[in-house]
């Protein structure tokens, strides 16, 4: 049994193709199995999604809006197999950090160090080589946010059939913009 | 070949006229034929789409779409070209066409856009209505670069009152010589950023000047346009998704329906047309061969006259396909030029910028259509050193307030919740010039799954469209400046041809049938039963929104094609 064969029968047994299966064809092996998201992985995502836009007095934040599922879906259909290895990869990056920084699981920090140590994170992909895996985490997090229920009725003012268009109307300071 | 056969004799399949193609143009013969009592059979090559049935994402919301409106990788990855396609997404997918269906040849790069089933393009179309002034008209011979046109504006003028009054164009009555004013329905607002650049630039440059959007939206409907079933614009801007209100116009909502209601129109879709045959003893066309889209089965169907309106490439395909002993190179083309002077426009250019100053302002819904700044080159004589002109379309917007890098949590939260900055974009639609060396040809060796021969594209960029992309680079940076903008960026994307989804040509008119494929009834010059009135037909590109021009051939054509019958003349 050759290496495309073994592949092909590990996809049967799972009852269907792997994702990401190419990047084992390819010869790109990293440490994940394959591009397949495990509970823990979704825990994890909402968790920093929830960091990157978190519950406020007006709003829910992106754990209200199903962010892990969302972000699961996208870097499943429409990530490059190298993109989806970037990914995953940050995720064990972020699990890594939060050991180094804070000697905790990062489901165990408190919101406050979350949000330090997905600073720290920030500043390196704003600086580091793109596509950074936190950029990813960031704008994935941001689209489906506010493309969601709760993001474009709560956080953004959502109105599906205007009925007119008012070229100028007053702004008032701390409007919501239009979803 | 398939074997042709008549399955149902040939009395079940005549008709007095046969419409090739459903979409914007096709859609306007249907209804002016069936009107004038014609039984008319249209042909589509693609499936049937009925309004509001058809229309599967009309009413689902942003979260409904589980990838938020982008498409898959593995979509991405088979369709390369359709998804480039402006308005394409996740919610109007089902109105294009899919790469691999449908092969074509491109010697040198051209997006050949589609969307193949009954409504065509209409559905998706960018609804611009800009009416052409005699300036466009005659510019080609009166600058010496290109065939002159058989006609002028004013054999045109009546028919796009015919036309807008019954599609419905929004806009403001601006007395401007490059644009002329048409029966319109009241225009959008502009807003705040867009009233700034109207002032500033005409401030700033005597002969420019911004109007409202003259789009084919029902802001306000009249009787017409409710004895269509159609009603209000909800200004919601999702036009392309196929509107539930039937605010904008397209085949599917209007024409076609109309049609319907005579009692003399009859649809068949998965109709792939083949050819159109022509008799030599009677010296004119009798009908047209068919191929079923789904069971290869080929028939053939008769009629008076035929219309062909398959959009500009594919209704010179059609002709060209169509040999005989007396037109072994393709029907009508006696003069060799079938295929060739084919044109686009000049998409290549765009610029933006930021404006402070109007932060205590903002706008309510959404504004399907985008204010003009009307051509202010080469007008009445040449004042560059390119020729033609362009059309731009420019819009102001505030969008939410960008996220920061190294920016998370609340205060990026906050700021993405409210108004940006204001800005404004720029882009042109510029003419570009027909020549005998942009052309189109059928493949030698090559066929599709119809046994037809696959489209070879050979249209390319020339000096003249370079010369004219740099002028609108300065010219909209200048215009930016003008109005006090900053951050401009202008930018040359390099777009191949056809990805503007203007194609125009192939089949061009003129008065001289050694110089043109059509007479000026879009009238195949020898072979008089077959009207082309797409944008096969143009003789140069002019520099507005083709669509309306299309629309107002048509509806001339037929009336001219149905008098001619009468005088049993055709």
């Amino acid at each position: 049994m050759n290496r495309r064969e073994a592949i092909a029968a590990t996809a049967k047994l799972l009852g269907g193709s792997i994702i990401g299966a190419q990047l084992f064809l390819e010869g790109c092996v990293q440490k994940k199995e394959s591009a397949s998201f495990a509970p823990d992985d979704l825990e994890l995502l909402n968790e920093i999604g929830e960091t990157i836009i978190p519950q406020t007095p007006d709003s829910p934040g992106a754990k209200a809006a199903k962010i892990s599922e969302f972000i699961q879906t996208m870097v499943t259909d429409c990530y490059s197999a190298e993109e989806q290895a970037t990914f995953f990869s940050g995720l064990q990056l972020v699990r890594e950090k939060a050991e180094q920084k804070f000697d905790k699981d990062f489901m165990s920090l408190a919101p406050e160090q979350k949000h330090a140590l997905l600073v720290d994170i920030d500043k390196e992909a704003s600086q580091g080589e793109k596509p950074h895996y936190f950029q990813m985490m960031k704008q994935l997090t941001v689209l489906g946010y506010f493309s969601s229920q709760p993001g474009a009725t709560e956080a953004l003012r959502y109105v599906p059939i205007p009925g007119r268009y008012d070229g100028c109307i007053p702004y008032l300071q701390g409007q919501k913009a239009w979803a | 070949m398939p074997p042709f056969v008549n399955v149902d004799g040939v009395e079940k399949n005549s008709y007095d006229a046969i419409v090739i193609g459903s979409g914007i143009s096709g859609g306007w013969a249907a209804k002016e034929l069936c009107e004038k009592g014609l039984k008319t059979l249209v042909l589509e090559r693609g499936r049937n789409v009925e309004h509001l049935k058809d229309y599967p994402t009309m009413l689902k919301e942003p979260w409904d779409f589980p990838h938020r409106g982008q498409m898959t990788k593995k979509f991405m990855d088979e369709n390369p070209l359709i998804t480039k396609a402006a308005g394409f997404g996740d919610d109007t997918c089902h109105f294009f066409i899919k790469d691999n269906d449908h092969p074509y040849v491109q010697e040198k790069p051209f997006d050949w856009i589609r969307g193949y089933q009954v409504g065509g393009k209409s559905l998706i179309w960018g609804r611009a209505c800009q009416r052409w002034s005699d300036y466009e008209f005659s510019a080609p011979a009166r600058l010496g670069y290109g065939l002159d046109w058989p006609i002028r504006y004013a054999d045109v003028a009546p028919w796009y009152s015919h036309v807008e009054k019954f599609i419905g164009v929004c806009g403001n009555k601006d007395g401007i010589e490059s644009m002329p004013d048409g029966e319109f329905l009241p225009p959008f607002d502009l807003n705040c950023v867009e009233k700034h650049l109207q002032k500033k630039i005409r401030e700033r440059f005597h002969d420019r000047f911004v109007v409202q959007g003259r789009w084919a939206q029902l802001t306000e409907p009249n009787d017409i346009h409710l004895q269509q079933g159609r009603g209000r614009c909800q200004r919601r801007n999702l036009c392309m998704r196929g509107c539930p209100y039937g605010g904008y116009f397209s085949s599917v909502s209007s024409t076609l329906p109309w049609a319907q209601k005579t009692g003399n129109l009859t649809i068949r879709p998965f109709s792939v047309v083949h050819s159109i045959i022509y008799d030599e003893q009677k010296g004119k066309a009798t009908g047209v061969r068919v191929i079923d889209s789904e069971t290869k089965e080929a028939t053939e169907f008769f009629a008076r006259v035929i219309f062909v309106n398959a959009s500009s490439l594919n209704s010179t395909l059609v002709l060209l396909n169509s040999t005989s002993n007396r037109f072994p190179n393709g029907l009508g083309n006696d003069s060799g030029l079938l295929g060739k002077h084919v044109g686009f426009h000049l998409y290549r250019g765009s610029a933006g910028g930021t404006v402070e100053g109007f932060d205590d302002q903002y706008y309510y819904g959404k504004n399907p259509s985008e204010a003009i700044l009307a051509n202010f080159r080469n007008l009445k004589k040449q004042d560059t050193d390119f020729v033609g002109g362009y059309t731009t379309f420019l819009g102001g917007y505030r969008p939410r307030g960008e996220q920061g890098d190294a920016e998370i949590g609340v205060a990026m939260k906050k700021k993405m919740s409210e108004p940006g900055t204001w800005h404004a974009y720029m882009y042109m639609q510029g003419e570009t010039i027909m020549k005998e060396t942009n052309s189109v040809r059928l493949s030698a060796d090559k066929k599709d799954q119809w046994g037809i021969p696959l489209l070879v594209t050979s249209v390319g960029y020339d000096d003249n469209d370079e010369k004219m992309i740099k002028d609108f680079l300065t010219q909209s940076q200048a215009m930016l400046e003008a109005a006090g903008f900053k951050n401009i960026s202008t930018n040359d994307n390099h777009q191949a041809p056809g990805l503007d989804i203007h194609e125009m040509g192939g089949a061009r008119m003129g008065k001289d049938p050694n110089k043109s494929l059509l007479n000026q009834w879009n009238q195949v010059h020898h072979c008089k039963n077959v009207f082309v009135t797409d944008g096969a037909c143009m003789t140069s590109t002019g520099n507005q929104s083709p669509s309306i021009l299309y629309m107002a051939l048509t509806a001339r054509a037929c009336d001219h094609a149905v008098k001619e019958m009468k005088k049993n003349n055709l």
